[in-house]
């Protein structure tokens, strides 16, 4: 079978080119100083706030983003890995990371000084670097209300109005654990149901179709995450219409704030540039990076006295919820399957 | 895997036949034998691992699943599957009978244009429908102005968020795996049958219902099979249109309950149905075959259509490439243009593609040469384990591709390991990562989830041929490796052609598993594309997307032309030979 052999062989050669390509492409083995990024946030989001990293220290940043098993990927990986830093958008993914034993403590004093204890570990295994919102997107013609609490969205008098994405929807579900928290399971599953009975249609879309469906006239009240409607308004010529059919209400639990989630790092167990990594960690809680957070990604800076962004800062003053973090990772199990015994996405 | 394969002509020549025949059989056939069973035991690598993660879980979370979860998600990936089948059959078997038996205007032309809803991944579709079709969108909002309605709760629209609308999209985009099938069946189908069929007064109902589908059940069954794996394990569209499928609650169990091993048992689960169901199929199907004659190939002579009829043909054959790929591909231009995508071009965008075509192609030719290995040892052993094995081959496609790369990386890095340890035990330094952590993993994550569509393929076009041709050769002192490249190849042509086009644009397509294996650095289309819809801006990446498409259709053309033209010279072989 000689063409068969020739095909072989062609295969053999293709892959070990590719491999050896990829190595090259990776290149994560050869520059002098650098650090590996394991991010679930967006690489293309987050390549200019490397790049003034990069500019100000000299150390490149080589990153995978995906949405989703990155934890499960370093912990496979083991004593190899080449991840440094693990960069999350959830709570729940840092103690996960913490939970499945790949991170080590961040021993710094200037994340210490800059952090507030409430954003990161008592052991020092994770800090937080930026926050966002849980908020309201309201019709402008057809809501007269200002002030919402989350409580609320039960109530029958909101039949047929609400709006939102998918119940098992990370943002959604650490919502729910919130409400867990505060009011404990029984209570929980009562306000899901009532909920439930207040939506206008299916949970489906994301974040930002909640603004379209409300434009549109479907639901007058929708959920969704702080930035978004901030990035319609402000940099999405397409979809100002669908932000300026709405305003943004910053909700509060009765007994507590406005539900936030946390952006975060770890650093690796195994990280094979520590040094540097750290460097990163300090350097994203820095002014340079807040500004750049605040601004680029209209996310809330979490050092104290960077100035939020104005589009975001037209929300009012986020009053955080003081439910401690940790607590609500804790629920997201117990949030998930209240969401699935309610029926609520069906 | 493909050094053992490169060896084994000498010890596959043919056997005197005598007593002891299927002993020695097996023993001359030995590294035929041997090439498969490795091939099965690194496909089913990333399984064995996925059990592994299951059994490490206990059962508690099934109370929990089978009160609350897989009731509805069960009705809805059954409802799912069931309208994508008829989609996918309807539009595919149907165009692809009319393009092979009929002439009508545009029939060359549509006979290209109809594989090309496949360069477009799934949930770009989804999102473009949702965005033309919802409530804000144009359509809606055109019927409002004209029509004079103020809301949307004023009149009737179908819902495109909806089940509706999911069985949609993925039967428009998903019916060329059974176009594909049908068409290459249809094509090598013996006119003597349809001719006698024609003559005994059959009408065309008649013949492409009596004669024709039941010829290309076979390969039909396997372009449905593939159109419905995917369905199955499809996550983005589902999720953004808002249907909960198994596979959905598989990703939750394991995102926010943060239980992998529950998670690997609803797969585990999962990939039992599927095998059951493909089991089942193949059983129905029995033993009944249906070979090429070998006497006189001669293939179906297209009818030409009444004018009537003939522009019916053609709306008929047109209306699948509008729905699944003239309005999503116009609608991505549009974006490309409107946004200035061009103009202020990423010029990352061009490595990217470079990434992508590199590890698509090298995955192809590995898929296709095993595939082709795989198909040639089954039908020189000619025994029915072997035809299971077959069947094996194909596991990675039945699995969710997220569930696949969490798998395929415990035995990557187990190899890694390996290979550290013996550099240190020599003294050297470790290299790290260098399967797991570079492009072979993805590489190899493609070649074990598309194996299927390269083993289905060649399996379902040497199924064509009659084994008596073997025999024949053989009886003239054909050794192996003269049966396989003087017999087999030749008439495998189309099947490989279409295999391989089938496995290039699915790779260059595929986002779970990239997103998840990939290198440092390294994006494809699909995962640059990605990161702009998980903001919810999908429309930025429409240049990505679109060059997906332009990627994906300069092969599909050739493709089919490729196809086509050696129906011609295969048929000019065989009349010379004669």
């Amino acid at each position: 079978m000689p063409c068969l052999r020739a095909r072989a062989l062609t295969s053999m050669a293709a892959l070990f080119a590719v491999a050896g390509a990829s190595l090259v492409m990776g290149g994560h083995a050869l520059a002098a100083e650098e650090v590996n990024v394991y991010s679930y946030r967006e690489a293309k989001l987050i390549a200019p706030l490397f790049a003034a990293f990069t500019k100000e220290t000299g150390i490149k940043v080589n990153v995978i983003s995906a949405s989703s098993g990155l934890e499960q990927r370093i912990k496979t990986e083991g004593a190899n890995s080449p991840a440094d830093v693990l960069l999350t958008v959830d709570i729940a993914r840092l103690q996960d990371a913490v939970k499945a034993g790949i991170t080590a403590p961040l021993k710094s004093e200037t994340i210490d000084k800059i952090v507030p204890a409430q954003y990161r570990d008592p052991n020092g295994h994770w800090t937080g670097i930026s926050m966002r919102a849980r908020v309201l997107y309201v019709s402008k013609d057809r809501v007269k209300q200002d002030a919402f609490t989350y409580e609320e969205l039960a109530d029958p008098k909101w039949k047929g109005k609400i709006c939102l994405r998918s119940g098992q929807h990370p943002y959604n579900n650490a919502l729910f654990a919130a409400y867990v928290v505060h009011h404990g399971e029984a209570e929980a599953e009562k306000w899901l149901t009532g909920l439930k009975a207040n939506l206008a249609q299916k949970p489906s879309g994301g974040d930002r179709e909640v603004a379209r469906d409300i434009l549109a006239g479907k639901c007058d009240i929708g959920l969704g995450n702080s930035y978004y409607w901030a990035l319609m308004h402000d940099k999405d010529a397409d979809k100002k219409a669908w932000a300026d059919a709405t305003k943004v209400i910053l909700p509060t639990f009765k007994d507590g704030g406005t539900h936030v989630n946390l952006s975060g790092v770890v650093l690796a167990k195994h990280a094979p540039n520590k040094a540097t990594a750290i460097k990163l960690i300090e350097w994203l809680v820095g002014d340079t990076a807040q500004h750049l957070y605040a601004d680029t990604n209209y996310e809330y800076p979490v050092k104290a006295g960077i100035t939020v962004n104005a589009t975001i800062a037209g929300y009012g003053t986020l009053k955080a919820d003081t439910a401690p973090l940790a607590k609500i990772a804790d629920q997201k199990k117990t949030a998930a399957n209240l969401v699935d015994k309610v029926g609520f996405d069906n | 895997m493909t050094a053992t394969f490169a060896s084994p002509p000498r010890s596959l020549r043919l056997m005197p036949w005598g007593a002891g025949f299927v002993r020695r059989l097996l023993l001359r056939h030995v590294v035929a034998v041997a090439f498969v069973v490795a091939l099965i035991a690194v496909v089913l690598a990333p399984i064995v691992s996925l059990i592994v993660i299951a059994l490490g879980g206990d059962a508690a979370i099934w109370r929990h699943l089978a009160a609350y979860v897989l009731p509805s998600a069960l009705a809805q990936t059954i409802g799912l599957l069931l309208g994508v089948a008829v989609i996918t059959t309807i539009a595919g078997v149907g165009t692809a009978w009319l393009v092979t038996a009929y002439r009508f205007p545009l029939r060359d032309t549509l006979a290209w244009l109809l594989p090309l809803p496949l360069a477009i991944p799934t949930y770009i579709v989804a999102y473009i429908y949702a965005d033309l079709l919802d409530a804000a969108g144009p359509v809606q909002s055109g019927l409002r102005a004209a029509f004079g309605w103020r809301t949307p709760h004023d009149y009737w629209f179908p819902e495109i968020r909806s089940l509706g609308g999911a069985i949609f999209v993925m039967g428009f985009v998903l019916y060329p795996y059974v176009y594909f099938s049908a068409r290459a069946m249809f094509q090598m189908q013996s006119a003597s049958l349809t001719e006698v069929a024609r003559t005994l007064g059959a009408t065309p109902w008649r013949l492409a219902r009596h004669v024709a589908l039941p010829l290309a059940r076979p390969a039909l069954a396997v372009g449905l099979s593939l159109a419905l794996m995917e369905t199955l394990n499809d996550i983005g569209a589902s999720e953004y249109l808002g249907v909960r499928t198994l596979t959905i609650s598989i990703y939750t169990t394991w995102l926010n309950r943060g239980d992998l091993p529950a998670a690997a048992q609803i797969a585990c689960v999962m990939l039992i149905v599927v095998m059951a169901l493909i089991a089942l199929e193949r059983y129905g199907r029995g033993n009944r075959r249906f070979f090429v004659s070998e006497r006189q190939p001669r293939l179906v002579v297209p009818m030409t259509l009444a004018r009537g009829a003939g522009w019916a043909a053609s709306a008929a054959c047109a209306l699948p490439v509008i729905i699944g790929f003239v309005i999503p591909a116009g609608f991505l231009l549009h974006e490309v243009l409107r946004r200035g995508l061009l103009v202020g071009f990423d010029p990352d965008l061009l490595r990217h593609t470079v990434s992508t075509i590199t590890l698509s192609a090298a995955a192809t030719v590995i898929a296709i040469a095993l595939g082709l290995g795989v198909a040639v040892c089954v039908r020189l052993v000619r025994r029915p384990f072997m035809a299971a094995l077959l069947t094996l081959a194909g596991i990675g496609y039945a699995v969710p591709g997220t569930v696949l790369a969490l798998g395929l990386l415990s035995p990557l890095v187990a190899v890694d390991d390996a290979i550290n340890t013996g550099a240190r035990m020599l003294g050297l330094a470790g290299p790290g990562l260098i399967v797991a952590g570079s492009g072979a993993a993805l590489v190899i994550a493609y070649v074990v989830r598309f194996l299927t569509i390269s083993t289905g393929s060649m399996q379902a076009g040497l199924g064509r041929v009659s084994t008596h041709i073997d025999d024949a050769a053989r009886t003239l002192g054909a050794r192996s490796q003269e049966l396989v490249r003087r017999v087999h190849m030749p008439l495998l042509r189309p099947a490989l052609g279409g295999a391989a086009l089938l496995v290039f644009v699915d790779c260059l397509k595929e986002l779970p598993a990239t997103l998840m294996l990939r290198p440092l650095n390294v994006e494809t289309l699909p995962t640059y594309i990605y990161q702009f819809a998980t903001r919810g801006s999908f429309e930025e990446g429409a240049l990505a997307a679109l060059l997906i498409v332009a990627v994906g259709v300069l092969p599909i053309i050739k493709m089919v032309r490729y196809a086509d033209l050696d129906i011609g010279g295969a048929r000019r072989r065989s009349s010379s030979a004669a």
